[in-house]
């Protein structure tokens, strides 16, 4: 019982939270990045341009049918033979979102395939350009049906910033384990601490989401 | 990369082999917790509905990476001593059983009712009733994304590198160290995680479009 109360101590604690503000930070980096990115390559694969969208959609397929953490090594250790050599949190940020906006593309291309086609000919026939109709009448109703599942994606991509612990990244889960490499008692506090943290990120951001969900609807 | 290959094969085929087995074995199992919870989350019971939304929560929201450490360092502390490849399977397991209770309530949630009520006014007990008229039903729904599951899975298995559980991203590592070609490496690596990817998602997707 004592290990508990030591391992909980104001430095240990601060130590994590600044482990879960880096989670934070690199979570929500790659949030954006792979949400503009992945809303494009949706819209790219949907739009069945000639050549380009099934070139894309096979890359697409490629990336989402690796593991993640394939991706994070291949970026940080295999870039620098290109003559690129980014640091570990932009490495991180930048495997995260190619990744994550794969997903993504897939998510929001079917969500603008579940919007009716009238919307479109309905927008195409009062003057309005097939990108105006798409950004203007299309992709804001898309959005707002795939709330749930953008959602549930942007929890997938929270905990598995965890996967960076690998190179490296001072996370939440790499911070805990230094913790516990120092002192063998502080194991189960420290993932004790881990699995609440982590749990009230992501279970808020779903509770969030459902709350936004239903005043949407 | 052929290099790599030849070189390296024997290394990569039991790499190949210990990711393919943990994945099916952590499929069955997860199938088979998985769907007990999805059970339990469509029972007249208070107390099991809750406890499986419990269960589902928590390990929904936890990192896969997490929950396999944690096997991986605590169950040798105080049980017994397991390697990675079992601490990695069995975390994969728990991991991946809450995702697949939610896919399978939901299968079990769009049979109509009037099968359950059918069922029941025939004399079947309410487990006679599921289990021979609702989840047979259900799986033929949920075939798609379970088949989307084992893909996760089979991504997923990579985090035993982490515990030293011998699989293809463990062998990845070791072969790129070994060689110093990092590119290579991961791109062989890369290619075997495809060939057992890409296959099982196309089916998925051209099942789906034909339920659909």
């Amino acid at each position: 019982m004592k290990s508990f109360i030591d391992a909980y101590s104001w430095i240990n604690l601060r130590y994590l939270l600044e482990g879960l503000w880096i989670t934070v930070e690199v979570s929500v980096a790659s949030v954006i990045l792979s949400f503009i990115l992945g809303s494009f390559l949706g819209i790219i694969r949907y739009t069945k341009i000639k050549y380009v969208s099934a070139i894309v959609g096979f890359i697409i397929d490629l990336i989402r049918n690796l593991p993640l953490l394939l991706i994070i090594f291949f970026t940080y250790f295999g870039l620098p033979n290109f003559g690129f050599k980014p640091e570990i949190i932009p490495a991180t940020i930048l495997a995260m979102t190619i990744f994550e906006s794969t997903m993504l593309a897939e998510i929001i291309r079917s969500g603008i395939q579940a919007v009716p086609n009238g919307q479109m000919e309905g927008a195409r026939a009062n003057g309005l350009t097939y990108w105006q109709a798409m950004f203007q009448i299309i992709l804001p109703q898309a959005y707002k049906k795939m709330i749930p599942a953008l959602v549930s994606q942007f929890i997938s991509l929270i905990k598995d910033t965890s996967l960076a612990t690998i190179i490296v990244l001072p996370d939440l889960t790499y911070h805990a384990q230094i913790i516990y490499g120092q002192n063998a008692n502080y194991i189960i506090p420290m993932f004790l601490a881990l699995a609440v943290m982590y749990f009230i990120v992501c279970y808020g951001l779903s509770v969030l989401a459902n709350y936004i969900d239903r005043r949407l609807a | 990369m052929i290099t790599i290959l030849s070189d390296h094969w024997q290394e990569l085929l039991t790499g190949l082999g210990w990711t393919l087995l943990s994945s099916v074995l952590a499929l069955i199992f997860s199938l088979i917790i998985g769907s007990l919870f999805a059970i339990m989350e469509v029972t007249e019971s208070k107390v099991a509905r809750t406890i499986a939304r419990i269960y589902i929560e928590i390990f929904r929201n936890i990192p896969l990476l997490v929950i396999t450490s944690f096997f991986y360092l605590v169950i040798p502390m105080y049980v017994v001593k397991v390697n990675g490849f079992t601490a990695g399977t069995i975390g994969l397991t728990i991991y991946t059983s809450a995702f697949i209770a939610e896919t399978v309530r939901s299968g079990i949630q769009s049979v109509d009712p009037g099968q359950m009520e059918g069922a029941r006014a025939n004399g079947l007990t309410f487990w006679q009733a599921m289990s021979n008229v609702i989840l047979p039903q259900a799986f033929r729904l949920v075939i798609p994304p379970l088949g989307n599951q084992f893909v996760n899975l089979v991504k997923n298995s990579s985090v035993l590198a982490f515990v030293a559980g011998f699989d293809l991203m463990y062998q990845a590592n070791n072969i790129a160290s070994i060689t110093f070609d990092t590119i290579n490496s991961y791109m062989v690596v890369g290619v075997l995680y495809l060939i057992i990817t890409m296959p099982i998602s196309y089916y998925m997707r051209y099942l789906e479009k034909r339920l659909a």
